[in-house]
């Protein structure tokens, strides 16, 4: 089967704009978090986007075409696409898709009445309307859709683009997620199921974790077949070695509480990229700051990795930029591809009380660089789980 | 909604002026280049498209009680087609 590579990434973050913006100071301890969210508060959709276009996106589209501005800049395909269009797709994952534009105009409707409603409130709102502005943006013309499953959905949208690569449905996508759900009735809603911290704090891992921190963003790769990359001379970043999908079918919120979905997703990931546990460097973690979460996963990492897993460095990139929900996925297969290149763990901010349960090695304080063997490159795992049950775990390798 | 656009939707008689005003605010409001803007330009000149016409019909509507129906807007062409038909509907 074909090797998908990844020849470009971008990313709009709580930590700036930029997919080397957010390695650089996350691995440097800086934290995203103001008040208890996290915003992008250096993002403005008239510097990628017109008036025009930007009134015909909501926040969660603005935040994806930011990412994928770079992510093709960095591809080396600004201006020309490098093959026929009909053969490059996009799929794009958000967990809730156009909610600030859903509750304007459910006010507008309250207030005014049906006839107050914007004819743009079902295009801007619409889960598939990232994908969809790409696609115009740059004539995309290939398979072409949105991902919706919560918090794995940038992740299962990289799993997905990787599929129809391999399936010979595409030569390359472009691909990743997208979130801007830092609205009233998200924060609420969220707040009333006592998912989101009530001390504003994330700390994954920690004892003392409450809850994860809503943030927001957009992370974009381009994907293509590693032949056509190579045979067009692509600077290669990496390769998606594995992808492994499951679902828990046990709670419509709480994970299996051995974290037996999330297993069975690692184990798939490293069964696809033909990798042993014990070839494994670096794992970014889920890592949401909730107390059932981060113990789940733990007992999955353990199981998953035997005697591997005390020596294994793993680190949440939501302790620096919140919970990205649907964007989360792509966002840290950037983080986790830029930390192999560099062959640094970037820390789990905020840790600092061990849960007696929670005993593997969270890279707390500050970065670490790790040891790859010289017989190969550096590889790790991104893991992203969501409500409804859904794990996702891709497996990266550096160039 | 400003006084003026209050006596307006109140009054009888609107007037030309009036409704190009609008027409005119609408279309700036929808990313049309200001300085483009005028009776003979066409509105796919300006990148005016069936979704910005939808939202212009509501705001029609709503300042002059004019129902713009779909097949309506697919006859205007250029900006003083809209003023024209919305005066007369008024």
């Amino acid at each position: 089967m074909t090797d998908v590579v990844i020849t470009g990434m971008g990313a709009v973050t709580p930590l700036g704009i930029g997919a080397r913006t957010l390695h650089e100071r996350w691995t440097a301890g800086v934290c995203g978090v103001r008040d208890g969210e996290a915003p992008c508060g250096d993002f403005e959709p008239t510097d990628f986007l017109s008036r025009k276009e930007a009134r015909r996106a909501d926040r969660c589209t603005q935040l994806a075409v930011a990412a994928c501005e770079e992510a093709l800049e960095d591809a080396g395909w600004a201006g020309e696409l490098p093959y026929d269009p009909h053969r490059i797709g996009c799929i794009i994952g958000t967990g809730i898709g156009g909610i600030g534009t859903l509750e304007h105009n459910h006010t507008l409707l309250e207030r005014d009445g049906a006839k107050a409603v914007s004819p743009l409130a079902v295009p801007l709102m619409m889960s598939n309307a990232p994908a969809a502005a790409l696609s115009m943006r740059h004539d995309l013309r290939g398979h072409v859709y949105g991902i919706v499953s919560a918090c794995a959905a940038g992740a299962h949208a990289i799993g997905s683009a990787v599929r129809a690569i391999q399936a010979g449905d595409a030569i390359a996508v472009v691909t990743g997620g997208a979130e801007a759900a830092l609205t009233p009735l998200s924060k609420a809603a969220f707040a009333a199921l006592d998912a989101t911290s009530t001390s504003g704090i994330s700390r994954p891992f920690d004892i003392r974790r409450d809850g994860f921190v809503m943030g927001e963003g957009a992370g974009i790769l381009v994907l293509e077949d590693g032949d056509a990359a190579r045979a067009r001379g692509a600077r290669i970043l990496g390769t998606v070695r594995g992808y492994g999908a499951t679902s828990d079918a046990f709670h419509l919120t709480a994970p299996h509480e051995r974290g037996e979905g999330a297993l069975a997703a690692i184990e798939a990931a490293l069964r696809d990229a033909g990798l042993e546990a014990g070839e494994i460097d670096y794992v970014n973690a889920h890592g949401t700051s909730t107390p059932l979460n981060d113990r789940a996963e733990t007992f999955a990492l353990k199981a998953a990795f035997g005697d591997h897993a005390a020596g294994l460095p793993v680190s949440s990139t939501k302790s620096a930029i919140g919970h990205l929900l649907g964007a989360a996925g792509a966002v840290e297969a950037v983080a986790t591809l830029l930390a192999l290149r560099d062959r640094i763990a970037p820390p789990t901010l905020g840790w600092a009380e061990r849960d007696p349960e929670l005993d593997l090695d969270y890279v707390p304080g500050a970065a670490r660089p790790f040891e790859v063997p010289a017989d190969r490159r550096a590889t790790a795992i991104s893991n992203s789980f969501g409500f409804g049950g859904h794990n996702v775990v891709l497996c990266l390798e550096a160039a | 909604m400003t006084n003026q656009q209050k006596g307006a939707k109140m009054s009888t008689a609107i007037t030309a002026e009036q409704v190009e005003q609008v027409v005119r605010t609408s279309l700036e409001s929808f990313g049309a280049d200001p300085d483009e803007i005028n009776r003979e330009a066409e509105l796919t000149a300006l990148d005016i498209d069936s979704l910005d016409l939808a939202e212009l019909s509501q705001i029609v509507e709503e300042q002059f009680g004019v129902n713009l129906t779909s097949s309506d807007v697919k006859s205007i062409v250029t900006v003083g087609d809209a003023v024209d038909l919305i005066v007369e509907r008024a």
